[in-house]
C-alpha cells in the first residue's frame, strides 16, 4: 500500500472495476477500496463465492460479472476490501478504515463508484420483523443463500420487483401477492418512450419474460394500490391496502417493499458537489459531464451513484471515468482518449436508452415519498414520525436543516442516509413548494461511526 | 402583498443575540423587525457546545455572565420552555501541581474580586464529583449552579416567544446597504428595504461588515469551531468537564451522548459562510479524551460539525452604542462564549435602546476600542 495513488477508486462494483481494469491499462496506479468482501458491487454480489448450483437462478447476467471480476484480480490495482470510508475531502485525502486502523490516503484523483441504495419505503408497519426491501432480500439471498421465508408480498414499484419474483418463485418460495403502486395511467404515460427502449430490445424481451412467468405461476396482482399498511403485532402478519375499489388484506410472513433505487450520495453531498433534481425517479444526482467529472475539481463519478441507470451502463461509465482521468494525468494524449472512448459512449448511449421508458413506467409510489399519516415512522435512528416533521415544519422549519435542528430527524447513526429524502418530501408537500427548493441535508463526516480509540490513532497523511 | 417597512428597531441578524434583544425590545412594546440572511440559529447560536460557563471567563464579562447564569435557572419564564437546561456544575480539572497552581492564581484572583463562584476542590472531592476521572485529577476549579443547555432547543424557544411577541423575522436575505435619511435609518435586503430610527448590529462573526455599513470600525476574525459527538452511553458524568492546561472540554448531555469540543479549530471554506472539518485536530482531542478517560476508546464518534464564530483580538465582545446619536447598537463578536450570555445581552441592549443606560459597566466592550 502506497499513501499516494494516481486514482483512488470508492466501490467495487461494475463501475469501480471497469474504472479499474482500465486505468491499470493506461498505467496508473490504482487504489480500489469497498466495504465488502469481495468486489461485485451489488448485482455481482458474491460473485467469486456464488455456488454453482445457483447458476440457472442467479442467471447468465450474473456471470457475465465474474469475467469482470477475474479481469480486475489480474489488473495490478491495490484492492483494500473491508474498507470503511469516513471522510473525503476536496484535498482529495480519503480516510478510511481497515482492519481497525484509521489512515488517511492521498489521491491525485478520485472515482465514486458507490452505486445506488433502495428507496426507504415508509409506510405504517415497514420497520416490523419480517418486512424489507426487495433488493434487500436478494442481496441476502446472493451473499448468504437466504430465502425469504413465505408465503411472500412484494409491494411497490420498479423493475427489480418483477426480478425478485421470478427469482422466488424459482426457488419454489410462495409469493402471495404482486401489488404495484403503480398503474395503467403510467404505462399510458410511457408510452412516447417505447420507440427507444426498442432500441435494446432484449430488455423488453427479458421484462415480457419476466411478468409472463408471474402470470404463469397465478400470483393475485394488483395494481395502483394505495393505502398500504402493514399489519401484525410482534412480526408482519399481512399486507392490506386498497385496490379495484375495495379494501385488500393478504397474509403474509414477509413482506418485500421497493420503490425504486436511488443514488448514494453521502460522498458527494459531503464535497458540497453540485447535484440536480431527477423528476422521474424523485432523486438526486450529482451534476457529470459526459465523463462523470463532477464540479469539484479532482473528484468524478461512476456508475448508479451518478444516476440509476443499470449494471452495463454502469461498467461502460467506469471505463469511460479511467480514460478521462488517465488523460487528464496525462496518461493519453487526446487522440488515444477519442478513439478508445467511441465504442464505449455508443454502447453506453443504447443501454441508457431504455431508462426514460422504464422511469416512467415505475415512478415512486405517492404514499411512499408522502406518507400521508402523522404516525408512520420517519426517521428510525431517532425514532422520529411523519407528523413530528410536519409540526416542525409548522413551526417555522422550512428546510431539512431546520427540522434537524428543531427535532434531531437525521442526527443518528445513518445520517440521515434513510429519512433525508422523506424529510424532504414531506417538508415540500406541507409548504406546497416544488422538492427542489426546500434543499437537501447537510452531510458531515464521519459518514460511518468510527470509535474514539480508532480516531486518537488515526495516521495522518503527509 | 402589503408589507410593513416602518418599525421602531431592525436588528440585524437572527442568532441568539438578535432574538434575545428583539423579544426583550418587544416587552417595552417596541414594533421590532429581525432580519435574518439565513435562518435563524444556523450559525454559531445553534450549533455550539451548549456549555453555560462562568467558570474561568474573563473578569470583565463576570458581571454579565452571573446575571445571564440567574436569568438561565429561571429560562422558563423568559422563553417558555427549559430550552434543556441543566445546572450540573463546571470543573476544571488539574493534572499535576502546576495546573493547579495555575487554578489557585484564579481562584484568588477573582476572590480578590469579590466573587465567591469559583470554589478549588481536592482529588478527593474531584473523585467524588467525577468518579470517572480516577487518579487522573490531582484537584480542580469548579464553579456549582454553571452546567448546560440544548443550543437547537434555545433557539427555537427563543424565536417562537419573540413572534409570539409580535416580532416579525424575515429569513433568508441578508443586510446588503443601510443608509441614514434625517431621523431613520433605511435597511436594505433583497428587493425590499425598511426604516427604523433604531438599528442593532448581532451578525455575530458578520458583525464589523454591518459595523463598517454604520461607519463603525471594528477587529474581528472569523473562526471555524468544531464539535464531535458520540453515540449514547450509559450516564457517567454530571459536570461539564474542562482542563487547566489541556484541550479536555466535553459533556454528556440528557440523551447520553457526548459533546467533545475545547477550541478545536475547524476549516472557513471560500464563502466564508461553511465550514470543514480538520480531523488532524479531531485526533488529538480523541488522544486527549482517551487518556483522560481510556473506557471512553471504543465509543463511536457519529457526526463532528463546526460553526463560525467572531473573534476579537482581546476575545471580549463588542457591546454598546455607536457613533453617539447614531441610533446604531453593537453586540457581536462573541470570540466564543456567546451562548450562556445571550439571556442578558437582550435585557442590556433593551435598556440601553429604552432607558439611555444599563447597570453594567460596558467600557471594556466599547466598539472603539479598536480604533488605531
Ligand atoms: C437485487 C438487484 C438486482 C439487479 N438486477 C439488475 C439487472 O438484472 N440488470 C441490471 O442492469 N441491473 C440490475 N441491478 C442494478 C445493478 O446492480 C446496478 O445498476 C449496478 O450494480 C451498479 O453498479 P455500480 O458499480 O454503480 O454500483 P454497485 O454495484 O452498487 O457497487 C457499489 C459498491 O460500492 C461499495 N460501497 C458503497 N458505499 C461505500 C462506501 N461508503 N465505502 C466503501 N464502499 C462503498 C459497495 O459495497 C458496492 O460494492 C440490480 C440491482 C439489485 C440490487
Ligand atoms: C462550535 C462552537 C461551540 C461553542 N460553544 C459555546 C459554549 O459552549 N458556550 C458558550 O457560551 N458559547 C459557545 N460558543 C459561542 C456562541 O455560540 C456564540 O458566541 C453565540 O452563539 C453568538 O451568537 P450571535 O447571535 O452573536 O451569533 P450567530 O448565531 O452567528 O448569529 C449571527 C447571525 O447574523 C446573521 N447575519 C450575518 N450577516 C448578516 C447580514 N448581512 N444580514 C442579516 N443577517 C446577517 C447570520 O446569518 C447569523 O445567523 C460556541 C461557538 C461555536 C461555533
Amino acid at each position: 500500500m502506497k499513501s499516494l495513488y494516481d486514482l483512488v477508486i470508492i466501490g467495487a462494483g461494475p463501475a469501480g472495476l471497469a474504472a479499474a481494469v482500465a486505468a491499470r491499462d493506461f498505467g496508473l496506479s490504482t487504489l480500489v477500496l469497498d466495504e465488502q468482501q469481495i468486489p461485485g458491487g451489488q448485482i455481482y454480489r458474491s460473485i467469486e463465492k456464488a455456488l454453482t448450483e445457483n447458476t440457472p437462478v442467479l442467471g447468465k447476467d450474473y456471470f457475465h460479472g465474474q469475467k469482470l471480476v477475474e479481469r480486475f484480480r489480474q489488473a495490478g490495482a491495490d484492492y483494500l476490501p473491508e474498507a470503511t470510508i469516513w471522510d473525503l475531502g476536496r484535498d482529495l485525502i480519503v480516510s478510511c478504515l481497515v482492519d481497525n486502523q484509521a489512515r488517511q490516503i492521498r489521491a491525485r484523483h478520485i472515482l465514486i463508484a458507490v452505486g445506488a441504495m433502495e428507496r426507504p419505503v415508509p409506510i405504517p408497519g415497514w420497520t416490523l420483523p419480517g418486512v424489507m426491501g426487495a433488493a434487500a432480500a436478494d442481496i441476502l439471498f446472493k451473499s448468504c443463500d437466504m430465502i425469504p421465508e413465505g408465503p411472500v408480498v412484494l409491494a411497490g414499484s420498479g423493475p427489480l420487483q418483477l426480478l425478485v419474483a421470478c427469482r422466488l418463485i424459482d426457488n419454489g418460495v410462495k409469493v402471495a401477492g404482486m401489488v404495484e403502486t403503480n398503474g395503467f395511467g403510467d404505462n399510458l404515460k410511457a408510452l412516447p418512450h417505447f420507440p427507444g427502449a426498442l432500441r435494446v430490445p432484449h430488455y423488453l424481451i427479458k421484462g415480457l419474460s419476466m411478468l409472463w412467468k408471474v402470470r404463469q405461476a397465478g400470483i393475485p396482482a394488483f395494481r395502483n394500490a394505495t393505502n398500504l399498511r402493514v399489519e401484525g403485532d410482534e412480526s408482519a402478519e399481512a399486507l392490506c391496502f386498497d385496490a379495484r375499489g375495495k379494501a385488500q388484506k393478504i397474509p403474509a410472513k414477509t413482506i418485500l417493499l421497493h420503490e425504486g433505487v436511488v443514488p448514494n450520495l453521502q460522498l458527494t453531498r459531503l464535497l458540497g458537489c453540485e447535484h440536480q433534481w431527477y423528476e422521474p425517479q424523485r432523486y438526486w444526482k450529482p451534476v457529470l459531464d459526459s465523463w462523470g467529472q463532477t464540479s469539484v475539481n479532482g473528484i468524478s463519478v461512476a456508475g448508479d451513484a451518478g444516476g440509476v441507470f443499470g449494471a452495463k451502463t454502469a461498467e461502460a461509465a467506469g471505463h469511460l471515468a479511467a480514460i478521462d482521468i488517465s488523460s487528464r494525468l496525462q496518461a493519453l494524449s487526446a487522440q488515444e482518449k477519442a478513439s478508445a472512448a467511441a465504442p464505449l459512449l455508443k454502447e453506453r448511449a443504447r443501454e441508457m436508452s431504455i431508462r426514460p421508458f422504464l422511469d416512467t413506467v415505475f415512478p415512486p409510489g405517492r404514499q411512499a415519498l408522502v406518507p400521508p399519516g402523522n404516525e408512520t415512522l420517519v426517521c428510525r435512528c431517532e425514532e422520529l414520525t411523519a407528523g413530528q416533521i410536519r409540526e416542525a415544519v409548522a413551526l417555522g422549519a422550512l428546510s431539512p436543516g431546520q427540522v434537524k435542528a428543531q427535532t434531531r430527524a437525521g442526527m443518528g447513526p445513518c445520517q440521515g442516509r434513510m429519512c433525508g429524502l422523506t424529510v424532504a418530501e414531506i417538508i415540500a408537500a406541507s409548504r406546497q413548494v416544488p422538492l427542489a427548493e426546500v434543499g437537501h441535508l447537510r452531510v458531515r463526516p464521519p459518514l460511518k461511526p468510527i470509535t474514539l480509540g480508532q480516531l486518537a490513532k488515526l495516521e495522518i497523511a503527509e | 402583498m402589503n408589507v410593513d417597512t416602518q418599525f421602531d428597531v431592525v436588528v440585524i441578524g437572527g442568532g441568539l443575540q438578535g432574538c434575545s434583544v428583539a423579544l426583550h425590545l418587544a416587552h417595552e412594546k417596541k414594533r421590532v423587525l429581525i432580519i435574518e440572511r439565513d435562518s435563524c440559529g444556523q450559525h454559531a447560536s445553534g450549533v455550539n457546545a451548549g456549555g453555560l460557563r462562568r467558570l474561568n471567563r474573563l473578569v470583565e464579562e463576570i458581571p454579565l455572565s452571573m446575571a445571564a447564569q440567574k436569568m438561565w435557572h429561571d429560562i422558563e419564564s423568559l422563553v417558555g420552555s427549559d430550552c434543556g437546561f441543566r445546572p450540573t456544575g463546571q470543573v476544571r480539572i488539574a493534572s499535576n501541581q502546576e495546573d493547579l497552581a495555575t487554578l489557585e492564581e484564579r481562584a484568588q484572583k477573582t476572590r480578590l474580586l469579590g466573587y465567591r463562584h469559583e470554589e478549588m476542590i481536592n482529588a478527593e472531592a474531584l473523585r467524588k464529583m467525577v468518579p470517572a476521572i480516577g487518579n487522573r485529577g490531582v484537584g480542580a476549579l469548579i464553579c456549582r449552579g454553571d452546567g448546560f443547555a440544548d443550543p437547537a432547543l434555545t433557539c427555537l424557544a427563543f424565536r417562537l416567544r419573540a413572534e409570539d411577541l409580535g416580532v416579525t423575522i424575515r429569513q433568508g436575505s441578508g443586510v446588503s446597504a443601510i443608509e441614514k435619511n434625517n431621523q431613520n435609518w433605511r435597511v436594505y435586503t433583497g428587493a425590499h428595504s425598511f426604516d427604523a430610527p433604531t438599528i442593532v448590529n448581532c451578525a455575530g462573526a458578520w458583525g464589523d461588515r454591518i459595523a463598517a455599513m454604520a461607519g463603525d470600525h471594528s477587529s474581528l476574525k472569523k473562526t471555524a469551531l468544531a464539535l464531535m459527538v458520540t453515540a449514547r452511553l450509559p450516564h457517567f458524568i454530571d459536570p461539564v468537564i474542562g482542563h487547566a492546561s489541556r484541550k479536555l472540554s466535553f459533556k454528556q448531555m440528557s440523551n447520553g451522548t457526548l459533546v467533545i469540543g475545547g477550541a478545536l479549530k475547524g476549516i472557513l471554506t471560500e464563502n466564508q459562510k461553511d465550514t470543514l472539518i480538520d480531523f488532524p485536530q479531531m485526533k488529538e482531542s480523541a488522544e486527549t479524551v482517551c487518556s483522560f478517560f481510556p473506557f471512553l476508546k471504543d465509543l463511536p464518534v457519529v457526526r463532528c460539525w463546526a460553526g463560525i464564530e467572531g473573534m476579537t483580538p482581546d476575545k471580549l465582545p463588542i457591546i454598546g452604542p455607536g457613533k453617539a446619536g447614531s441610533g446604531v447598537f453593537h453586540a457581536f463578536g462573541f470570540s466564543a462564549h456567546g451562548y450562556q450570555l445571550a439571556p442578558i445581552i437582550g435585557r442590556v441592549m433593551t435598556d440601553l435602546i429604552c432607558r439611555g443606560k444599563t447597570e453594567f459597566d460596558l467600557e471594556a466592550f466599547r466598539i472603539n476600542r479598536f480604533l488605531p
